[in-house]
């Protein structure tokens, strides 16, 4: 197997989406909705935040091994940050799976790293940020409006 | 050796087909994808193009071309004979009557949407019923949708069973004095399905229903007849049968079109314009407002005459045989369930890897070379019938072999691996 696909499919990212973790609905906090209409993948993200911080994050979806994956990683790395920690974890995310590793360059992605290899296949970008845009509805709040990577 | 022995029905005569020839014709298979060889099994999506469409389109361009039906100078001449050359080629490929029942539109959608906008208009009214079937593509489901949504109406749908065929018995209940119109694809994109059009046309005029056909899977593999099948609208696009994107074709019986408002107005579908009133043009041309697709129409017309020398009966049988090979292949792999299992099947391979999704399949098969499409497909309604959220979709054409389908089939094994 070439090297891309193998940065791509690693271990963590199989594993996580044979086994997603947190998959389960929240009973309190907020909830937002994702869908990537390209591909039909579905996510539902729940946030319970408090005194700015995320207490607990669960998801629930269908969606391929990417997305999957990546709504699990990021449901283990945002639990206990604040809303600006979060956030900002977003951010360094996106700029590396849009513009590959270097552009993140010196900045700690912890166990995001494993993600790095998707920014070698631009057309699966919206799966691996779906979660994401869907955790940042629900920290706001936004129950109603549904997240669409179009 | 690529080239395949074919002996039609059993019977004496044997046919040729020529790949390896036919493949020299398409300039772009020549290539490597990732360092590997391009296995291009995305043709449902869009066909590849002959270098007989490249270059006519090239010499057209370079040589003849300019506005059409509005110079008296010679190029404008040169140019409208050659488009209405190709309506005569498109004539006579789908054995219409009359030329003028061929119009020219941008692809099968807006050719669908044409008559949603102007016959659907005039006789759809409140309580009544649209029927189409519940294998079609969106563009035969949502400008339906729409209309039936402003009228009041309703749109009816004809169920199908497990192996993707539509259940006659159902379809005839569906039929009344309230249906205005069956709307049905030829062939299903997503499953690969040949429905028995001539028998549902036939079903339809016992009630005075008039039946629109979508073509756009049909024109690549089978040969079509609107005569013989006596349906009232056929709709297909150019680019799935190797010629441009772009361009595409109505054609609608004569009757029923003079009949019709038109479409879109501008220019080209007039006679006399004031501020007061406008005469149309007679057809095709009240359909045709504004510059059309010049150079689309040319391309059209020569990637028609390329699959009639290439031959729809040599090239159908030659497909079959490749879709008979890569079923076995495939089902070969016990994590694999095919979607779209029917008797009468185009060369159209639907599937679903156990435990691994679509997307998935497709990045990993790009990796080795191969081309398919995943998703949905534009049918969304058929991946909620087969209870999937998207499938891999291998489609065939005349120029893919035996040795692609294996390519195929070792990529699926790669997929399995990384997810074993």
């Amino acid at each position: 197997m070439n090297s891309e696909l193998r940065d791509l499919y690693q271990e963590v990212i199989v594993d996580h989406s044979k086994r997603p973790r947190n998959f389960r609905k929240l009973a309190s906090g907020h909830s937002a909705e994702g869908y990537n209409p390209l591909c039909g993948d579905r996510v539902t993200v729940y946030v319970d935040a408090a005194n700015d911080i995320v207490r607990d994050v669960s998801f629930e979806g269908c969606g391929c091994a990417i997305s999957t994956a990546s709504a699990s990683v990021m449901t283990e790395v945002v639990k206990g940050k604040s809303r600006s920690e979060a956030r900002k974890l977003f951010d360094t995310f996106h700029a590396m799976v849009t513009k590959g590793p270097q552009a993140i360059e010196g900045r700690d992605v912890g166990k995001l790293g494993v993600f790095a290899g998707v920014s070698e296949f631009p057309s699966r970008v919206k799966c691996a940020v779906l979660a994401w845009h869907t955790f940042e509805a629900a920290l706001k709040g936004e129950d109603a409006v549904p997240v669409s990577t179009e | 050796m690529r080239s395949v022995r074919l002996r039609p029905g059993g019977g004496p005569t044997t046919t040729v087909f020529d790949v390896e020839k036919v493949r020299e014709d398409f300039p772009i298979l020549e290539q490597e994808i990732h360092g590997h060889p391009l296995v291009y099994l995305d043709n449902a999506a869009s066909a590849q193009k002959p270098r007989q469409v490249i270059d006519a389109v090239a010499r057209f361009d370079a040589t003849d071309y300019s506005n059409v039906h509005r110079g008296v100078h010679s190029l404008s001449e040169r140019a409208t004979a050659a488009f209405e050359r190709s309506r005569e080629t498109i004539r006579r490929f789908l054995n219409a009557a009359e030329e003028r029942e061929i119009i020219f539109v941008r692809g099968t959608t807006e050719a669908i949407n044409l008559v949603t906008q102007t016959y659907g208009r005039s006789v759809l009214g409140f309580g009544d019923d649209i029927v189409i079937s519940s294998m079609e593509h969106h563009s035969n489901i949502v400008p339906w949708q729409m209309l039936c949504h402003e009228r009041g109406a309703n749109l009816r749908v004809i169920p199908m069973n497990d192996d993707g065929e539509l259940l006659l018995d159902e379809y005839e209940k569906l039929l009344g004095p309230h249906t205005k119109l069956v709307a049905l694809v030829h062939v299903s994109n997503a499953l690969g399905t040949v429905n028995p059009v001539a028998t549902m046309i036939e079903m339809a005029h016992r009630h005075g229903i008039p039946v629109l056909l979508d073509g756009a899977q049909a024109v690549p593999h089978l040969g079509v007849d609107v005569r013989s099948l006596d349906c009232d609208f056929y709709a297909f696009s150019g680019h799935k049968l190797f010629g441009p994107s772009g361009i595409g074709v109505l054609y609608g019986k004569a009757e029923l079109l003079q009949k019709m408002p038109p479409y879109q107005g501008g220019g080209e579908m007039i006679a006399a314009v004031t501020f007061e009133k406008t005469f149309f043009k007679d057809i095709p041309h009240k359909f045709e407002a504004g510059t059309p697709n010049i150079t689309g129409t040319v391309g059209l017309g020569a990637a028609i005459d390329y699959v009639a020398s290439v031959g729809i009966e040599r090239s159908a049988l030659y497909e079959h045989e490749l879709l008979v090979y890569a079923t076995e292949r495939v089902q070969e792999i016990p994590e694999i369930r095919l979607i779209g299992t029917a008797k009468n099947k185009i060369s159209v391979l639907s599937f679903v890897i156990d435990g691994v999704h679509a997307h998935d399949v497709g990045t990993i098969l790009d990796r080795h070379g191969v081309a398919v499409r995943v998703g949905h497909h534009c049918a969304q309604p058929v991946m909620q019938r087969f209870k999937v959220p998207a499938t891999v979709r291998a489609s065939f054409a005349f120029y893919n072999t035996k040795e692609e389908v294996d390519a195929l089939v070792d990529g699926i094994h790669k997929v399995i691996e990384v997810f074993s």
